[in-house]
């Protein structure tokens, strides 16, 4: 993972709640199998609408989305990630975000910012004309206006996105402690282990 | 980290997540095993090749199960020659390659496109008894939490997450809050299982169980049959909860025994002793409850773009004036005009020309007996201009031929087709037309779920059969089955 610091620019102001991943990134996109090019299909439906925020000129390669409540709930498709940073998002303001999608931004080194929505409609507001900046390691929202948004995250998630840390390779540093489990585990529950496909009854 | 360290009392969840434990770290992360990890053909091509790429492998294929769903045409996958019949869009059938050579590359059991066991992944795991109670169960696929309703931990999970149980077998995580959702009294005559769990979406709204991991309890629940249970706790995630289960009983061991992948001989007699230990205790809290009365419950169909946009079939459809916060008032405006429906219009005034009875949430064998309870002697409407039953699996698609639902869907003017995905998500060759309204047993309403610009209706079997006959949304409680006449 790319590690992230502070996100600066302009910020598409859709405001939308419950934007679901068939909206960010409908089905039939979800037929590839690489990881590039869903750019194209992000939020396919909205943009389809005129007078739509994607189309504005100033917010065009902007790297924030402002949305509301409930950002990313349905599948857990990460091409909903995937075509986000391919359209050049790294950061997204809500004030809620569905489980999974919050965990398939942080995987990509996407922001998931959220913060109560009196702050979001402030910027909202302000991101028509302005840039905003997303500060992960003092955790701060700031307009140019001298608002300043403190917002919560998981400690773990910080230190992997600051630093760009490979999970994978994290967890296998605890190789030794996943072995032992699966030692204790076959004794105490085989079943669990190696099922084998049997003709059924 | 096994067995005896409860000092107090713990829900079911908690008592699963303390049994999965690796290791504690100091931020509150845990890391947890993965005891199931089913593989589709849409999530994990990413995976595998992020795999190859770090010259990873597979630490424990046999805890892993691939089989193809979404993508696949549930139109005949055999020629009259006895060949395969090839997929017409290339997009699919590499994406359905790819997992037909991942699989045996990374020595993990495949279970082929026409193979009889094929089938839905939330409907194989069960059926194959290879979601097992009190296991955590992992697929790149949101309706994972499915599997609870055997009393599993299940989860859906994101590519980069398949690829990290795939590596490691666990994945790391963070405890979630525990919701209780009750149901006391009885289902009315004509509620089904699919027609509770709208319900629920209905009261805690589709963000109502983010963060928690949501038990099902009470009488209700008890009554009902596994398969009802695995709708019920497939649709959690539709109240934003990434998991909902189940305690597992005595209906649950029935079911599972003798299944394929489930353990059999003292195996079986040891993992009945843990079953048997899983159940939240007396005394345990939990951070959110509600409760439901189940007598409130009505067939209930949704009317809006979110599962959260549900009424009963009895009623009409909601002014956006209506609600209180101005947020959702902006959201059914949009809503309404989507789905071309105006306020104040019964429900059972609203004409469909699509029908769809499958998906994960209800395309098992109760599901179609269910629907062909009310096509029985039946024809679907003049304006119905599509109607297709899509079994879950080829072993429901053989049960319901032994059973002769095939004729009765057949004969009603259903397509009868093979096991897949089909008409839930719009990936494969079964789409809703732009503008065409469908009553579907399916899971999700959003703006184009079933093709761009089709207007999704969920509804239980017997409604999405009702309406088919009828050619409007339609009450199945008016529904007597069809009398025989002269046997």
């Amino acid at each position: 993972m790319k590690a992230v610091s502070t996100i600066r620019g302009r910020a598409i102001p859709l405001g939308l709640k419950n934007v679901d991943t068939d909206v960010i990134i409908p089905a039939h996109w979800l037929k590839t199998i690489s990881r590039e090019g869903l750019g194209k299909g992000a939020f396919e439906t909205i943009r389809a609408t005129p007078g739509n925020p994607f189309d504005v000129e100033d917010f065009a390669g902007a790297p924030i989305l402002i949305a509301g409540d409930n950002f990313g709930c349905g599948s857990s498709r990460e091409h909903a990630a995937w075509a986000m940073l391919d359209m050049g998002l790294t950061a997204v303001i809500a004030p809620s975000f569905s489980d999974i999608f919050a965990g398939n931004a942080f995987k990509n080194g996407i922001l998931a910012v959220e913060l109560p929505q009196e702050q979001v409609d402030r910027l909202l507001e302000v991101a028509k004309d302005e840039q905003i900046a997303v500060d992960l390691e003092n955790q701060v929202v700031t307009t140019p206006f001298q608002d300043r948004f403190e917002f919560q995250i998981d400690p773990f998630r910080k230190r992997c996105l600051l630093e760009g840390l490979d999970e994978i390779g994290l967890t296998l540093g605890s190789e030794s402690e996943i072995t032992r489990h699966e030692q204790v585990r076959e004794g105490a529950m085989p079943w669990l282990d190696k099922p084998s496909r049997r003709d059924a009854a | 980290m096994f067995g005896a360290m409860a000092s107090k009392p713990r829900t079911l969840y908690e008592k699963i997540w303390d049994q999965h434990v690796v290791e504690r770290f100091d931020d509150g992360t845990c890391l947890i095993y993965i005891d199931r990890h089913l593989v589709h053909e849409v999530t994990s091509p990413q995976a595998f090749d992020a795999l190859r790429l770090a010259g990873r492998t597979v630490r424990r294929p046999d805890l892993t199960l691939a089989v193809p769903d979404h993508n696949l045409p549930t139109t005949a996958r055999l020629a009259p020659d006895g060949s395969r019949v090839p997929i017409a869009d290339p997009q699919s059938a590499a994406q359905l390659a790819a997992l037909e050579r991942n699989a045996p590359a990374f020595g993990i059991d495949y279970i082929d496109a026409i193979a009889p066991e094929q089938g839905i992944v939330h409907v194989v795991g069960p059926e194959q008894g290879f979601s097992l109670p009190g296991a955590t169960i992992v697929c790149g696929d949101s309706h994972t939490a499915a599997h609870g309703g055997i009393g599993a931990l299940a989860f859906g999970i994101g590519t980069s997450e398949v690829e990290h149980v795939l590596a490691t077998q666990t994945l790391q995580l963070r405890q979630s809050k525990t919701m209780e959702v009750r149901a006391e009294g009885e289902l009315g005559p004509g509620v089904t299982p699919k027609d509770l769990i709208l319900h629920i979406i209905g009261v805690i709204g589709t963000a109502g169980g983010t963060g928690h991991v949501i038990e099902y309890r009470g009488h209700v629940f008890e009554e009902m049959s596994v398969e009802g249970r695995l709708t019920v706790c497939n649709m959690s995630i539709e109240g934003g909860a990434r998991a909902g289960l189940i305690a597992p009983d005595d209906k649950v061991f029935a079911y599972l025994a003798g299944r394929p992948y489930a353990p059999a001989g003292d195996d079986w007699d040891r993992a009945m002793e843990w079953w048997r230990s899983l159940s939240t205790d007396a005394g345990a809290s939990f951070d959110r409850s509600v409760v439901i009365d189940a007598a409130d419950v009505e067939p209930t169909v949704s009317w809006g773009t979110s599962p959260e946009d549900v009424v009963a079939v009895s009623g009409a459809v909601p002014s956006p004036d209506s609600f209180a916060d101005p947020s959702k008032q902006d959201a059914a405006r949009k809503s309404l005009d989507y789905m071309d429906l105006a306020p104040g219009t019964p429900i059972e005034d609203i004409a469909v020309e699509n029908v769809f009875i499958g998906s994960c949430t209800n395309s098992r064998i109760e599901d179609l007996r269910a629907a062909a309870e009310i096509l029985k002697g039946r024809k679907k409407a003049p304006n119905v201009r599509w109607a297709i039953a899509v079994p879950g699996s080829g072993l429901v698609k053989r049960q319901a031929e032994a059973e002769g639902l095939d004729r009765i869907f057949t004969e009603a003017g259903f397509e009868w087709r093979e096991p897949g995905c089909s008409a839930c998500l719009a990936m494969n060759p079964d789409k809703v037309p732009p503008g065409e309204r469908c009553a579907s047993t399916s899971n999700r309403n959003f703006v184009g779920r079933q093709g761009p610009g089709a207007r999704t209706h969920l509804v239980s079997p017997a409604m999405a059969a009702a309406a088919a006959v009828t050619g409007r949304l339609a009450d199945v409680r008016k529904f007597a089955p069809c009398q025989e006449v002269g046997g």
